[in-house]
C-alpha cells in the first residue's frame, strides 16, 4: 500500500459519518462548537470545583461562556442535545459522576427507553448492530 | 538487549475498575468477566516482564480540549491515579521507567513518528484498569509502566495502519536499548461498545470475534480496517480498537495466541482479552 493509496478524502471520510443512524461522531467541528460545554463539563474533575457546583448549578454556569441554550441542557441532564451542541460524552462523564447517577443509566437516558429495558437488552448481549449500520443502504 | 516478550489486549471499562475496587467481583455479574483474566494473571506472576509499555486513551482527565496528543509517551517517574469524578481509585501509584521512555521517545521521533513528550499525567481508567486485570490488587505494581495514550476521541485518531506502523517502531526502539530488559505491550480499549445517543448500547459479538481472530491469523487486513467500518460495527466507542495495532506491530509478522476471553457485557461494553507471544 502507497501513501497515496492510503490516502483518505477528507470530505468523504467526514460525509459517512453522517449516515450512522442514531450516531453523532466527535469531529473537529463538533469540538469547535461544543468547547465551551467541555470544557466547563472538565472542570467538575476537582472536588473544589464540584463542591461548588453542587452548592449553586446556575451561578457556576454562569462563570463560564455558555449560552442560555447551553445552560438549560446541562441543567435538564438532556444528554443527547449536550451532544448535538459538541458535547462529548467522556466530557459529560463528569457531570454524571459529580451527580452520583450510574453511567449506564445516564447512558440509557439517550436511547428513549426505559432504564430497566436498556440493562434488559445489555443482558441480551445489547443492541444488534443489524439494520442500524447505514442510513442510506437501509443495513 | 531489551525485548518485547508479549503483547496483551484487554477492554478497560471504568465499571470493572469499580467492581474490583467494591469487592463485587465474585457477583454473579462480574464473576464471569474477570474468571477470562484468571489464566492472564498466572501466567503474567511466571513471566515477571519488567515493564510494560501500556497503549490506552486518556478519557478527558489528563487532556481537557486544550490540547490533543495523537500519540503521547509517557516519560515520567511517577504517574498518579487521577480523580475522574468521583476521587482517584484505590490502586497504587504507577511507576514509570523514564530512561526507556525518553529512549522509545527519542528512537521514534527519529523514525518519523512525532510524539508528544509527558512528563507529567495523572492516569485514568483506561491505564489502571488493565493493571487491577492482570495484577489484582497488590500493594505496589510488580512492573513498571510506560504510558502511551492515543487520542481516540476527536476525530479524527490515527489510522489502523499508523498504529501498527508505530508499534513497528516501538519495537524497533525497545530493541535498541542498552541493558537486558523483558519488556510487554499491552493494547487496551473496545472492544464494540457504543455510549452516545439513540444507538447506545450496539455490541457486535461476530465483528469482534472477527477482530479477535485476525490478531492472529489476519493481520495484514486488520490494519486496514477504516474508521467508518469500526464506527458502523462497533459503535462510537469500539475505535478504541486501533489502539490493540499499536502492540500488535510491535510483536512482529507472526503470533502465536496463549489465551483469548470474550464476554458480553461490563456495563455498556463488550470485553475482549488477549495474550499473545511474538513468533521468531
Ligand atoms: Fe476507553
Amino acid at each position: 500500500m502507497t501513501a497515496d493509496e492510503s490516502r483518505e478524502d477528507i470530505h468523504a471520510y467526514l460525509a459517512a459519518f453522517d449516515d450512522i443512524p442514531g450516531t453523532t461522531v466527535f469531529t473537529v467541528a463538533r469540538a469547535r462548537q461544543g468547547y465551551w460545554i467541555n470544557q466547563f463539563a472538565m472542570s467538575l474533575i476537582k472536588p473544589e470545583n464540584r463542591a461548588r457546583w453542587k452548592a449553586d448549578e446556575a451561578a457556576y454556569l454562569d462563570e463560564w461562556p455558555l449560552t442560555a441554550d447551553h445552560k438549560a441542557a446541562i441543567q435538564a441532564r438532556d444528554y443527547n442535545r449536550l451532544i448535538n451542541m459538541g458535547g462529548n460524552i467522556y466530557f459529560l462523564a463528569k457531570i454524571i459522576s459529580t451527580d452520583g447517577q450510574n453511567f449506564l443509566h445516564a447512558v440509557s437516558t439517550m436511547t428513549g427507553m426505559s432504564v430497566e429495558t436498556y440493562q434488559t437488552m445489555m443482558l441480551a448481549g445489547g443492541r444488534s448492530p443489524d439494520g442500524v449500520r447505514s442510513i442510506k443502504e437501509g443495513t | 538487549m531489551a525485548r518485547i516478550t508479549a503483547g496483551v489486549g484487554t477492554s478497560h471499562v471504568p465499571a470493572i475498575g469499580a467492581a474490583i475496587d467494591l469487592g463485587k467481583t465474585q457477583e454473579p455479574y462480574w464473576q464471569p468477566v474477570l474468571a477470562g483474566y484468571d489464566w492472564s494473571r498466572n501466567w503474567i506472576r511466571d513471566e515477571k516482564p519488567d515493564v510494560v509499555i501500556l497503549v490506552f486513551n486518556d478519557h478527558a482527565t489528563a487532556f481537557d480540549m486544550k490540547i490533543i496528543p495523537t500519540f503521547a509517551i509517557g516519560c515520567a517517574e511517577s504517574f498518579k491515579p487521577a480523580d475522574e469524578g468521583w476521587g482517584p481509585r484505590p490502586v497504587p501509584t504507577v511507576q514509570g521507567h523514564p530512561d526507556l521512555a525518553w529512549h522509545i521517545a527519542q528512537s521514534c521521533i527519529l523514525d518519523e513518528f512525532d510524539m508528544t513528550i509527558i512528563n507529567e499525567m495523572d492516569v485514568d481508567h483506561g491505564l489502571t484498569v488493565p493493571l487491577s486485570l492482570l495484577f489484582g490488587q497488590p500493594d505496589a505494581w510488580p512492573v513498571k509502566v510506560i504510558p502511551l495514550a492515543v487520542n481516540v476521541v476527536t476525530y479524527p485518531p490515527p489510522s489502523g495502519n499508523r498504529c501498527w506502523m508505530l508499534g513497528e517502531a516501538i519495537r524497533r526502539a525497545v530493541e535498541s536499548f542498552p541493558g537486558d530488559l523483558k519488556v510487554q505491550i499491552w493494547g487496551t480499549g473496545g472492544m464494540s461498545h457504543q455510549l452516545q445517543g439513540p444507538r447506545a448500547g450496539l455490541i457486535n459479538a461476530a465483528w469482534d470475534n472477527r477482530f479477535l481472530d485476525m490478531m492472529s491469523q489476519d493481520s495484514q487486513r486488520l490494519r486496514a480496517i477504516p474508521h467508518i467500518e469500526y464506527l458502523r460495527e462497533t459503535g462510537t466507542e469500539g475505535i478504541e480498537m486501533v489502539m490493540w495495532l499499536i502492540m500488535r506491530g510491535a510483536l512482529g509478522p507472526d503470533v502465536r495466541q496463549l489465551h483469548r476471553h470474550y464476554h458480553v457485557p461490563a456495563s455498556n461494553t463488550a470485553v475482549g482479552h488477549l495474550v499473545l507471544e511474538p513468533v521468531r
